[in-house]
Parts: structure tokens; sequence; C-alpha cells
């Protein structure tokens, strides 16, 4: 612009600050609204940690800052709930799950990406076919053949549907595809099979993949409600999610405890999200992954 | 700046082709690797799936071994006569009516903004997305106590600003619309991080051409990016619509379904009469309907994928 107009290059200059600081102020009110509604996202969260600070007595009084915090509502949720049990309950489970996920997915993916074979798009479309189901309208069926096999309140009959996930053999695939396959003739030339070459060569490579899987196997199946509600019943292997919703009625107006349950429910997640964020962000911006 | 240049989605359109450099079969390896997940699949999906559909033609009940008796199609014709059913339905018709377009919009804006930021974009991702990672159980609990008659944050906030407060979860006409918005608070993480990292692929030199052509911020947004995310949005709306669609646990949890069963999903209704009932032969039916209606979500979404890419 500034070449086409050589005659008047005080004006266009002009032009050009006016509009820089016109963006700028744009910026600053895009910026201002933003934090407010990010603060506003965030008070639930707040308010729910402070009432968990608070005795009993004083959380309906609406102050942030009371005079003597304390942490006897954990105290107490520790004491009169199992729910130090549920977090054992949920870790074992999720931990199946997610590693059962990467194992299962990542070879059924390694086969898709890498091998040859009669009926590979028989096996695509089946799998793809298992996309489009959702969990939730499985549960009557699935509910029977847990309870036929006699493993109805056990760790596998909540894992066991989890673990055969279609979406995650697409991630895997995908992520296969996009290493270079001179890599594998490398291998190949010094003789390895297609095991060595899925040990040794491709799964090394893949730990970003891995651990959007690992991260998401193990988040969802913490979180999941539905499912185990239906096959635990023994309050003794209940997971987090299932405890707390059986419990909850049982606290009565006792806010203070209600919100330590929360918070004591909420950590290891929250910790998990704080220490591995940005691979969590990235998984899904790269997978669009949703329960 | 922090690039989304994704490591799990190398970026090359998807190739169904399958490989080209071994032009050999391998079969039994091949199925050796794909027997750990294929077994687990046809045992506790497939299998099941074709199950439930048997079972929709029977009467089977929970507490009776065996199929019962056949009922062809009773239990479909029983559901579609069934306002329980219906009212079902439409709760959950509902619940996707008042969360989707704001988890799409708000999530939008907030990513615009954020995509701004030049500074603190961490901490939107913090406040925005921290939510999305809590269980159920845990939001739940957050929002009873917030929406508690007179007591609740909310209550005494808006009393300071001189409104009175609806009775949020125990209102019927109010119930679903409170629990719309812990819907939004609690979710509206993912499709923002979603929308951010569309926004990152947009080419810079897009808006410094377009600024140099004199466009304002606004003309910007209208012009390019939101023409631009098209694709983005498709996804976005269809895996809102169908994460919608299967809500159970905020009314289970939060409202047992009612003030009077205002707020009973399809989904519930399905939980009550296999399991509580145990209707279990009608209960397969009436997920039966529900997949379906699943499945015409997502073959809309196909129609219009394959729409975009032949435009593109």
């Amino acid at each position: 612009m500034a070449v086409d107009a050589p005659e008047r290059p005080t004006a266009v200059r002009a032009d050009i600050a006016r509009a820089d600081s016109r963006t700028k102020i744009f910026n600053r009110v895009c910026a201002g609204v933003l934090i407010a509604f990010a603060l506003i996202w965030l008070i639930p969260i707040a308010w729910a940690l402070d009432t968990a600070f608070k005795p009993n007595e004083e959380t309906t009084a609406t102050r942030w800052l009371i005079d003597n915090p304390t942490f006897d509502a954990f105290g107490r949720v520790l004491r009169d709930t199992d729910i130090l049990r549920w977090f054992g309950s949920s870790l074992i489970i999720a931990t199946i799950t997610a590693l059962g996920v990467v194992i299962v997915a990542s070879m059924a993916g390694f086969a898709l990406s890498r091998m040859r074979f009669k009926y590979r798009n028989v096996v695509f479309w089946l799998v793809l076919a298992g996309i489009m189901i959702p969990g939730q309208v499985l549960i009557v069926p699935q509910f029977r053949e847990m309870d036929s096999l006699g493993i109805l309140n056990t760790f596998w009959a909540v894992s066991a549907p989890q673990i055969p996930t279609a979406i995650a053999v697409f991630i895997f695939k995908q992520f296969f595809d996009g290493l270079p396959r001179e890599l594998d003739e490398v291998a190949r030339v010094d003789g390895a099979g297609f095991w060595r070459i899925y040990r040794g060569v491709i799964m090394p490579l893949s730990r970003p993949a891995i651990s959007a899987v690992v991260i998401f196997a193990f988040v969802q199946s913490w979180n999941d409600l539905l499912w185990p509600l239906l096959v635990l019943s023994n309050p003794d292997i209940m997971t987090i999610p299932v405890g707390l919703a059986t419990v909850q009625g049982s606290f009565g107006i006792r806010y203070a405890d209600v919100m330590a349950s929360a918070v004591l429910g909420a950590i290891p997640l929250v910790a998990v999200f704080l220490l591995f964020q940005k691979n969590i962000v990235e998984g899904i911006a790269g997978t669009g992954l949703k329960g | 700046m922090s690039t989304t240049e994704t490591a799990v989605r190398p970026r090359s359109g998807t190739s169904e082709s399958g490989p080209v450099s071994k032009p050999k079969s391998n079969g039994l390896p091949a199925f050796g690797f794909l027997a750990p997940f294929l077994v687990l699949y046809l045992a506790f999906i497939i299998g099941p799936g074709l199950y439930g559909l048997l079972m929709s033609f029977f009467d089977t009940s929970l507490v009776q071994p065996g199929l019962g008796t056949f009922a062809g199609f009773g239990n479909y014709a029983e559901a579609f006569q069934s306002s329980d059913f219906w009212a079902g339905l439409w709760h959950t018709v509902w619940f996707t009516i008042l969360t989707t377009p704001p988890l799409i919009i708000l999530a939008f804006v907030f990513a615009l903004l954020a995509d701004r930021a030049k500074h603190g974009r961490w901490f939107f991702r913090l406040a925005f997305f921290m939510p999305y990672i809590l269980p159920s159980a845990v939001v739940a609990l957050i929002w009873i106590f917030l929406y508690t008659p007179e007591l609740g944050l909310l209550d005494t906030g808006l009393a300071k600003l001189g409104m009175t407060a609806p009775n949020w979860l125990g209102d019927p006409n109010w119930a679903m619309p409170s629990l719309a918005i812990t819907t939004i608070w609690w979710t509206l993480g993912f499709n923002f991080v979603l929308y951010l990292a569309g926004l990152q692929d947009i080419p810079r030199d897009l808006y410094e051409a377009s600024a140099m052509d004199g466009a304002t911020p606004w003309q910007q947004i209208w012009k390019i990016t939101v023409p631009l995310l098209g694709r983005t949005t498709t996804l976005v709306v269809v895996l809102q619509v169908i994460a919608s669609l299967k809500v159970f646990d905020q009314m289970y949890i939060m409202t047992q379904g009612g003030p009077n069963f205002a707020t009973r999903s399809v989904l519930q209704y399905i939980y009550d009469e296999g399991f509580t009932n145990f209707r279990t032969g009608y209960a397969a039916a009436a997920s039966m309907l529900f997949f379906v209606v699943i499945l015409a979500v997502s073959a809309v979404w196909f129609g219009i994928v394959r729409r975009q890419q032949k435009e593109a």
C-alpha cells in the first residue's frame, strides 16, 4: 500500500497507526471479556474448595474467607466413608482398562496399517462400525452377559467392555500410517519379523499416540458412572463416581463434608491433568475423542 | 507460540488404501495381531449388540434365565405407545437443544478471544478445561450445593443483585435448564480446545494480508475465521449432539429424573425399565430405538462431511 501511494506516505502511516491502535484496543477488550468469563468458570471449583475447609456450621454464610479454616471435613470423610477403597478400585480399573486399550488397539492398528491380508476391508469396516455404537445402548445385554459369566462385582466386569475401543484402533492406525515405511524395510532386511517391528520400531516411535490413548482411556474409565453403577453393587469395590453418587444423599446438610468428598474425588484426575495438560489438550485436538 | 501440530494426527488425508510396500499376504500373523482386539470386540460389543437385538423380540426378564416367550414386535409396539418412552426421548432432545447451541457458540467465542490473547493461554485452558476432567459425580455434588435453595451461592449471589432465584432443581420448568447450565460449565472446555486447535491451523498471513487491505478485526472474524472453521464446526456439532443425547449422569445424580419425571432421560428410562422393573427384553427394544436415533445423527454427519470434502 505504501508502495502504491508514495506521494502520501505520512497519511498512510497515520492510517496504519490508527488501525494499529484500534486493533490494540480491540485486543484489550477481548482479553478483558475472556478473563471475566474464565473467573466465572473458576468460581464453582473455588467455592467447593473454600467450603471444604469450613466447619459444617459456617458453610451457609456466604463468606469466602473465614477465620478458622480446618481440615476436619476431610478427616470425617476419610473416616466415615469408604472413599479410600473407592480410590483403590478406580485406580485398578482405570489402569487395567488403559493398559488393555493400548495393547489390543495398537496391535490391531499395526495390522491394519502395515499388513496385507484377506478380509482386511471387512475388518476395517467392522471396526469402523464400532465407533458408531454407543456403549450405553448395550448395557442391557452386557449386564446379562456379565451375570451369566458370573463376574458381576469384579473389576473385570467393568473393564472388559471398555477395552475393545474402536476409536483407539483408528488413532493408532492413523499414527502408524504417518510413520515412514523405510523404517520397517530396514528392520526387515535385518531379519526382523512383524512382532519385532511392532515392539522394537513402531511402538517406541509412537509415544504421542500412546500417551494420548492412555490418558483418554484412563480418564474415561475413571469418570464412567452408568456401567460401573450397574455391575458394582458391592460397596467394597465401588469406583469413586459410583461411591460418591451412592452416598451423596447421606451427608444431608453437612455441606463442608460434601464438598470435601467432592474435592477428594477430584484430586487424582486434577493431578493427572496438571501433569499432562499439554498431552491431554493436544490429544483432544488431534483426535476429537469424546465419551 | 505453541502450535498444536498434533502428534496424534499425521494430517495427510486418511488413507484407506492399505500398505503398498508388500504385495505378499501376511494372513496368519495379521490375525495374530488382530486377535486380542477382535476377540474382546466380538465378545463384549458385537455379541451383546446382536444378543440385545434378539432379546428385543422376547419378553426377557432380568430375574429369569433364558429369553422368555417370543413377543415379535410387541416390545417395539409398546415403546411406540408408551408416553413415558416418548417423554424420556423428548427430555433427552430438550436437553440437547438447551446445551448444544451455547456449548458451540460460547466455546467458539472463548477460543476466538483466547487465540488473540498474547499471554496467559495456559490460564484460560486451565479455567475452561479443568471442569471437563472432573467426574460427573463431583460436578453434581458441587452444583447441587450451588443450587441449594436460599442458602446456595447462586441464590445468595442473585439476592445481592436484587433478584430472586428460581427453585433451580425443584421446579419442573427450571430443572432441565439448571442441568443444562451445569453441563455447559462442565463440558465447554472440550469444544474450546477443539476450536483452539482449529484456529491455530489458520495461516497467520491471511490475517496480516487482510489487515493490510484495511479489514477490521470484525470483518476478519466473519470473512476468514468462521468460513475456515467450517469443518471444525461440523465435528464439534456432531460430537456435541451425540454426547448430549447420551446424557444420563447429571439427571441420575442431581434430580433422579425428577421433579415428577420432568428430567428423566431416555437412557434413564431404559435403566429403570431394565434394572428396576426387570423388563430386560423391553429395555433392549427401547435401546435399539435409541440407537437408531444416534445412528441417524451420525449418518447426517457423514453426509455433510462428504459434501464438504467434495467442495474442498
